[in-house]
């Protein structure tokens, strides 16, 4: 099933790695080759067990804890911890990033590697110097004396390699390392991958976009359900086959059929102007003017800081943002959304982008998470129905297809596309009749995907105006029947479907204020 | 909903068949090791209890000592269960052992000095206890100011206002039926029997709510499909507290009768336990301590929910006060000490976490009774203050570790 990749020398073999958890098999007889020089991407679902062998590899599950053997620059290597693994140069950049805010950039790269001079003082000058070499290397203009908490996350993404290279890393792995980067700091993230890559250094990304893969990679290994499916080298990568390979089916049509029923305006937003909630002289979000009908999805498409969640969020209740003004009307009667009560009372729903932070409690079941934003639904005399809560958030984990064995389970144990249906199950037993879901899809992948835009449909299928905020523009075209794009809080346009285009939308999401 | 067939059915995604019968075994074993898990602190209960009736030769079990128990550990018990739907919704109160000896003084201003009458004293002090948490809910809930904060500064306007009100002084001789409220008791209504029948009756309709309850919420959750416990473990746990509740009353029952303290303490934990495990405003106190924003995105009012847990804190402090005055029929300017501290003690002991969203009533309670046990056991044995301090506070720190110990290894992955 494995092609071999031709490489002159492979750097990493994995072979036949199997970790068990109690009651499950979370990989079963994986085997990778890694070539020297190259970039590698591991391709696969949530829950596949990508994680799950990087854990392995890096030492965060010891020797002994699991089978199979590890070949490191020709020689069995047994690492005891993460330490272990970064002595040999293996070192590994999550998804989270590992950096302290309140500290300095230097400081961050040299954390546990401090530059000490005499009497085993830490020489600032010496951290710093050095930290600007490394910052070259990785192409950040910043001054190693900023504070982590002062530059973005794309920056922040570079600290990281930065700090690994000051660790002489020889194989850099990435778990997922765009999923929080706007395109521009992506396309300088990959190329900086291709940039390394030419100094020698080996990398394994892991990957849910394959358009980003198909640029950098150099092989794909993709695993299922905790198997190795094949490797396939650059030469043959193509969308389909991977998407092939991950969900162990073709998909065609990666986004569901949507015949739209189109009704009688159901939402529209007059004059909406929002202010910055700290620096209240910012316009964040200016002048919007927008509409939903019924039955119709209407996207709103926009580069990162053009104000997309921060409309929203000063819409839903003033989630968002200081001096906010505007008019909002329901079915042409002018409605008030002045708390999230109210909003969610006048028929509006939000989803946030970002789950685990503003969506859903972590350490409670799925069961309250659902039941969390339409408790009235469930109350009598301030009392909350058990049985009949149990009952709905049954119902919601079958027809949303949650999986999950049962509804008290917590939601911090389930995986992105499964966490993503807890929420929009919340929000749909709250009976809105609009619903705005923001990056919907985000850290999700592929299968669970499709599922996410059927419930989409499913919405407008029954009357409910939905919007759609994206930054993903496939997934605007591919799912909405309307498509607004957003520039510096302004609407700078707006396409029916049958006009829009990536080229089309892109022109519209950069266009600037004539100033 | 698109069901995509590939899709295995259920959570456990990756993984090959393991073997049933190791796996129906470690089913069973798991279940009652997170039984285990769950009735811990219960379990750290009855030990304690078993280890000090040997230390202290059985005098720890004596009915008198009982009902001492109780007596002594009301307030505290009273406190834990503010504290803990305080730090269920990620706050803390260090001002309630100060609020405690605020209003005992002004409820001696109430009934001694102004001469009310006893009840409205009690309904004024409570009150005042209320306003007391209207001022800091204010200022934690709407200004946002950190509960430690607002609370620490209560802690010495407090303390400060009750030597204020005082006067330098001790306030004392508070009518009896104010006084019953700490050291009184509910008996010989049937007059002067060796046992009494109202504590055995009470005891014997307590249970039999109990079992109603236990197997209606059994039935109700095997008919709407939910995993139950297996019939031998649940009918174990049964006969266990109900032997210790025979044994309990039949101590009550044979000394005074049911202390005043009690019932107060039986209606808190009756209704608290219902806010808290079957109300809104109960949800929305987990739902805030677990992940506020989601909370708040989900519509609800985080601010008033904060507000009110606060009023209701102060409204509790008052209470304990008043149960502290008037076990001593005295309103001093030490009342109160180190209250808090036992409070949030046993909000911790029962399993509540730092960091909010984890944590129940019946926790608290049973982990102010360990408190209570280790003070009352070791001031029996003659052991010193200083050592009992100690221990209290080894008996925090090994609680609190073996919870996390605990949860660690239920979630690791």
């Amino acid at each position: 099933m494995t092609d071999k990749v031709d490489a002159p020398l492979n750097i990493l073999e994995m072979r036949g790695i199997t970790k068990t958890f109690p009651g499950v098999k979370a990989l079963q007889d994986v085997t990778i080759e890694v070539g020297r020089g190259q970039v590698h991407a591991i391709c696969g679902e949530n829950g596949a067990g990508k994680s799950t062998l990087m854990k392995v590899l890096s030492g965060v599950y010891p020797f002994g804890t699991y089978e199979g053997d590890i070949v490191f620059e020709n020689k069995t290597v047994e690492f005891k911890d993460i330490r272990d693994s970064e002595a040999e140069g293996i070192v590994i950049i999550h998804q989270e990033l590992a950096l302290s805010p309140y500290l300095s950039i230097a400081e961050n790269i040299f954390l546990n590697n401090e530059q000490r001079g005499g009497l085993g003082l830490i020489d600032w000058n010496k951290t710093n110097a050095e930290a600007a070499k490394l910052l070259a290397r990785v192409g950040l203009r910043e001054n190693p004396t900023t504070k982590i908490m002062d530059i973005g996350v794309g920056k922040q993404q570079l600290v990281e390699i930065a700090k690994a290279l000051s660790k002489r890393v020889k194989l850099l792995i990435l778990d997922e390392p765009t999923a929080a980067l706007n395109d521009e700091d992506s396309d300088h993230l990959l190329n900086l991958i291709l940039h390394l890559k030419e100094q020698g250094i080996t990398a394994i990304i892991i990957s849910h976009k394959l358009n980003e893969i198909k640029k950098v990679a150099d092989a794909v290994t993709v695993i299922r359900d905790g198997k190795t499916i094949e490797t396939i080298k650059k030469s043959d990568v193509t969308e389909e086959r991977i998407i092939k390979d991950m969900v162990g089916r073709d998909l065609e049509n990666r986004y569901p059929d949507h015949t739209p029923h189109i009704g009688d305006e159901i939402l529209r937003v007059e004059d909406w102007t929002a202010h910055h909630p700290q620096d209240v002289s910012r316009v964040v979000v200016d002048n919007v003017n927008i509409n939903v009908r019924r039955g119709e999805i209407v996207g709103i498409a926009g580069l990162m800081g053009a104000g997309r969640t921060e409309f929203a969020m000063s819409l839903f209740g003033r989630s968002y943002g200081s001096k906010i003004s505007g008019r909002v009307f329901k079915n042409g009667v002018e409605i008030k959304t002045r708390t999230v009560s109210e909003a969610i009372a006048n028929g509006l729903a939000y989803a946030t982008e970002d789950r685990k932070t503003y969506g859903l409690n972590l350490i409670d079941d799925i069961k309250r998470n659902i039941s969390m934003a339409a408790l009235k639904k469930l109350e009598k005399l301030g009392l909350v129905n058990d049985g009949q809560e149990w009952t709905v958030a049954n119902e919601y984990r079958k027809s949303m297809n949650i999986k999950s064995p049962t509804v008290l389970a917590k939601t911090g144990k389930l995986s992105g596309g499964n966490q993503q249906k807890v929420v929009l199950s919340k929000w749909i037993y709250s009976d809105p009749d609009v619903l705005i879901l923001d990056e919907p899809t985000r850290g999700i992948d592929v299968g669970a995907k499709y599922e996410i835009y059927s419930i989409i449909n499913k919405l407008a299928a029954e009357g409910k105006g939905v919007i759609v905020i994206s930054s993903e523009l496939p997934e605007l075209l591919g799912i909405c029947d309307r498509i607004y794009a957003l520039s510096e809080g302004r609407i700078t346009g707006e396409l029916p479907i049958e006009e829009a285009s990536p080229e089309a939308l892109l022109k519209l999401m950069t266009m600037e204020k004539a100033r | 909903m698109s069901n995509l067939e590939t899709k295995p059915a259920d959570g456990v995604a990756a993984g090959s068949q393991v073997n049933p019968v190791e796996n129906r075994f470690t089913n069973r074993f798991s279940h009652i090791l997170a039984d285990l898990g769950k009735n811990g602190i219960f379990i750290a209960l009855i030990l304690v209890v078993v280890l000090f009736s040997v230390l202290t030769n059985g005098i720890l079990l004596r009915p008198q000592n009982i009902s001492n128990l109780i007596v002594q550990n009301g307030y505290i018990l009273v406190l834990a269960i503010g504290m803990v739907m305080v730090i269920i919704a990620g706050h803390i109160d260090l001002s309630v052992g100060s609020v405690a000896a605020f209003v005992g003084a002004v409820s001696g201003v109430f009934a001694v000095q102004w001469g009310l009458p006893w009840w409205l004293s009690i309904v004024l002090s409570l009150l005042v206890g209320a306003l007391v948490g209207v001022w800091q809910g204010f200022w934690i809930a709407f200004v946002g100011i950190p509960a430690f904060i607002v609370t620490l500064a209560g802690m010495l306007i407090f303390r400060g206002l009750a030597l204020v009100v005082l006067g330098n002084a001790n306030i004392g001789s508070f009518p009896t039926e104010y006084r019953a409220l700490g050291n009184g008791f509910l008996s010989n209504v049937f007059g002067e029997l060796e046992l009494d029948p109202l504590t055995l009756g009470v005891a014997a309709i307590a249970v039999i709510a109990l079992f109603v309850q236990q197997f209606r919420t059994r039935k109700g959750r095997a008919s709407y499909g939910q995993a139950v416990e297996p019939i031998v473990w649940f009918i174990a746990k049964l006969v266990l507290i109900t032997v210790a509740i025979g044994f309990f009353a039949y101590a009550l029952a044979s000394y005074k009768g049911i202390p005043i303290t009690l019932i107060v303490l039986a209606v808190l934990v009756l209704v608290y336990g219902i806010v808290m495990n079957r109300s809104v405003f109960g949800r929305h106190i987990y739902a805030i301590g677990g992940n506020l924003h989601a909370a708040e995105l989900s519509g609800i009012k985080t601010r008033n929910v904060t507000f009110w847990l606060f009023v209701n804190m102060g409204f509790l402090a008052a209470l304990a006060g008043l149960i502290f005055t008037a076990r001593l029929n005295l309103a001093g300017p030490k009342a109160g000490d180190g209250f808090e501290l036992e409070a949030i003690s046993a909000a911790f002991i029962g399993g509540a976490a730092v960091q909010g969203g984890v944590g129940t009533i019946g926790g608290a309670i049973i982990g102010g009774l360990i408190i209570g046990v280790l003070n009352n056991g070791m001031s029996i044995m003659g052991i010193g203050i200083e050592w009992q301090q100690a221990v209290k506070g080894l008996v925090l720190l090994f609680a609190v570790a073996f919870d996390v110990y605990n949860k660690r290894r239920s979630g690791g992955r």
